[in-house]
């Protein structure tokens, strides 16, 4: 305790402390402050909901084409003609490639932090991945568009050659690999901290008894893993996918620099083109007028509703979790 | 399991020593060189362009050597444990070469450009294809915009944090905690276009390095709020009685007791919600707009931002904007690592005593 320390809370209105009236009509004040703070927030939230709900139904309401299965964008022209099809099936397939490769990798990297590196190296990596998790996503996504689409370039035309058969994997396009699953890739190596950060947390709570009991059975590493770590830290894995995933879907920057936009719609992964909610935006917002930015504000009411879907699943299996946890200690 | 534990036993290749056979110290390590000499050398032949797929190439003859090797010598579950092991150190492997790559170029890149001139001049009358120019706009007006927004989403998340663990039953209080988890989740441009559709659309108000700093507080005001109610619950509760016997009033007590005692872990929440929104770029370019010129009045007029300037360098494509938005992203990555480092000293400095 430091009774010296100053605080950031705002002052109270009379220092007078030992008279009973005063004293009440402090904490009166802030219980109000900072209840009021509370409400505040949800306020804001509400706002965000009715505001970006009411400049959507202006957009959508002269949209002459269907909002959600239309493939183009188009709200300049006359008539106005824009849909998010295109958009969604970017996000979603962009996200999907992440998670399929972070996921696996972030695991791999909790339980080689928890329970592999040496002790010496664990906790040092584990800060590292930490910070890792605090650099901007335009940096990612400017090494992205100079450093590791030149880089994929052989492996894409390695896939379409190998595995040109799958249709997914076949090449059309020609240019750099400026494709959606490149921005799958990118993502992947965007959220692995994230996703690493807390998935390793949980590893670290299982049990000491469960992981012993195991080993006196005679089980290997893996098996211990596979019996008492994996069972135990599941709903962790599954909550830290979907905060990673939440991420991915809402992620701007770095697919907008990465990625060569279109609205064709294209069935493989490597050809350039496509685009997410986030990224058409950032690339319509500057030339669209008024009316465009309604629409674009239409679009990203879309994410919202996805984003919070997902988040507020990952919350209810995080405090699901937190009910069990206690008991098996 | 055990059962197949037992019946292993009798069977193992030597049944007159107890232990297995064993592959011995050295051949993980064996192993691994020999896949990468392996794969490398395959990358050789076929003349593949990319050093991915020679490293991809190597990790799968990794696990698929350890493997055969395993299951020769060792049996099937020392082979599984092998493999298993094997898979973790190569997506150790996997996951920090492109960590490391990003950090590195960053660094080496960004150093190419990056000079006090760099630090002390705008962009004011450059062509795009010109050497030279800097950050001095940019920096000042991150640091405004990101001032304002700590200003305003400090106090709003400690007091939020304080009702949430001092006052906090009932319906509102678990309204606000899962609206504030539900809020973490906001992607950033989806915050910049709500203060879009409010700050300028409906109310009229111009682009301004204010209208970014909003937005940004939205996207900090979850992030305080969680931190300082997870640093006030670490809190003892015997203070809080100890003061509360002495007759202390309930709001003097969260004033002198509570948060000074927390103050610590207060300082590293709100400064690693600092470092998250400096690196924000979407609901700045919203909002902000960019402007190559110094406008060091965030109310009025389009300002720059450090992020922003380097997604603005990077689409312009010449070789001395890439310069510049690398030597940009080394201080933005600069000065986001320092408030982390920072943040972390302090949390590790001042953490609470029980």
């Amino acid at each position: 305790m430091n009774p010296t320390a100053t605080t950031t809370a705002p002052p109270p209105p009379s220092p007078a402390v030992s008279q009973g009236r005063t004293t009440r009509a402090g904490d009166r004040v802030f219980l109000g402050l900072s209840r009021g703070s509370g409400i505040l927030l949800l306020v804001i939230m509400a706002a965000i909901a009715v505001f970006l709900t009411y400049r959507a139904y202006l957009a959508i309401s002269k949209d002459e084409a269907n909002f959600l299965t239309a493939f183009e964008w188009n709200p300049a022209g006359s008539p106005p003609e824009f849909g998010i099809a295109i958009l969604a099936y970017g996000t979603v397939v962009s996200s999907i490639i992440a998670m399929v490769i972070a996921v696996p990798v972030a695991v791999g990297i909790a339980l080689f932090i928890s329970h592999y590196a040496p002790r010496r190296l664990a906790s040092p990596l584990a800060y590292v991945i930490d910070l890792l998790a605090a650099v901007p996503s335009i940096i990612y996504g400017l090494w992205g568009a100079l450093v590791l689409v030149p880089y994929l370039g052989g492996l894409n035309s390695w896939l379409n050659d190998y595995l040109g058969w799958t249709y997914i994997f076949d090449k059309e396009g020609t240019g750099p690999a400026r494709s959606l699953f490149t921005v799958g890739i990118l993502l992947a190596v965007m959220i692995l901290p994230i996703i690493t950060n807390v998935t390793r947390e949980v590893f670290l709570q299982v049990p000491k008894m469960h992981e012993e009991a195991a080993l006196a059975l005679g089980a290997t590493r893996w098996e211990v893993i596979r019996m008492s770590v994996l069972p135990f830290g599941r709903s962790g894995i599954i909550s830290a996918s979907m905060l990673g995933l939440g991420r991915a879907l809402g992620e701007t920057m770095a697919v907008a620099v990465v990625l060569s936009p279109s609205f064709l719609f294209s069935g493989h992964l490597l050809d350039p083109g496509g685009g997410t909610f986030a990224q058409n935006i950032a690339a319509k917002f500057n030339e669209a007028n008024d009316y465009g930015r309604d629409a674009l504000i239409a679009s990203g009411l879309v994410l919202f509703a996805i984003t919070l879907l997902v988040n507020g699943a990952a919350r209810m299996i995080i405090a699901r979790r937190k009910e069990y946890s206690g008991a098996n200690a | 399991m055990s059962h197949a534990v037992m019946d292993k036993r009798p069977v193992a290749p030597r049944p007159a020593t107890l232990a297995h056979a064993r592959l011995p110290r050295w051949a993980p390590a064996a192993i691994a060189a020999g896949s990468i000499a392996l794969g490398c050398g395959l990358g050789l032949v076929a003349d593949w362009h990319s050093k991915v797929q020679w490293g991809l190439v190597s990790a799968l003859l990794f696990v698929l050597i350890t493997y055969v090797a395993t299951s020769r010598v060792e049996g099937k579950r020392q082979a599984k444990d092998r493999v298993a092991t094997s898979l973790v150190w190569v997506s150790f492997v996997l996951a920090i070469v492109p960590l490391v790559s990003l950090a590195w170029t960053t660094a080496v890149r960004g150093s190419k450009a990056l000079s006090g001139d760099f630090l002390g001049h705008s962009m004011a009358g450059l062509a795009n294809t010109d050497e030279g120019g800097g950050v001095y706009h940019a920096i000042i007006g991150t640091l405004e915009q990101v001032g304002i927004a700590t200003l305003i989403s400090a106090p709003i998340g400690l007091l939020t944090a304080v009702y949430l663990v001092e006052y906090g039953r009932g319906k509102l209080a678990r309204a606000v905690t899962f609206f504030v988890d539900v809020m973490t989740g906001i992607p950033s441009i989806v915050a910049g276009l709500f203060i879009l559709s409010t700050w300028v659309l409906t109310f009229g108000m111009g682009f301004s390095g204010l209208a970014g700093a909003l937005a940004l507080a939205i996207l900090m005001m979850p992030v305080v709020v969680r931190s300082t109610e997870e640093m006030l619950k670490l809190v003892p509760n015997e203070l809080r009685e100890a003061s509360l016997a002495l007759g202390v009033p309930k709001w003097r007590t969260i004033l002198k007791v509570v948060l000074p005692t927390a103050i610590g872990g207060i300082t590293t929440g709100v400064m690693l919600a600092v470092a998250r929104i400096t690196g924000e770029t979407a609901p700045v370019m919203l909002l902000v707009f960019g402007n190559a010129f110094i406008n060091n009045d965030p109310f009025n007029g389009a300002q720059s931002s450090l992020p922003l300037f380097v997604f603005e360098q990077y689409r312009i494509g010449t070789e001395a904007s890439y310069d510049r938005a690398w030597a940009a992203a080394l201080v933005l990555i600069a000065f986001v690592m320092i408030l982390n480092l920072v943040a972390r000293g302090i949390a590790r400095w001042k953490a609470p005593k029980h």
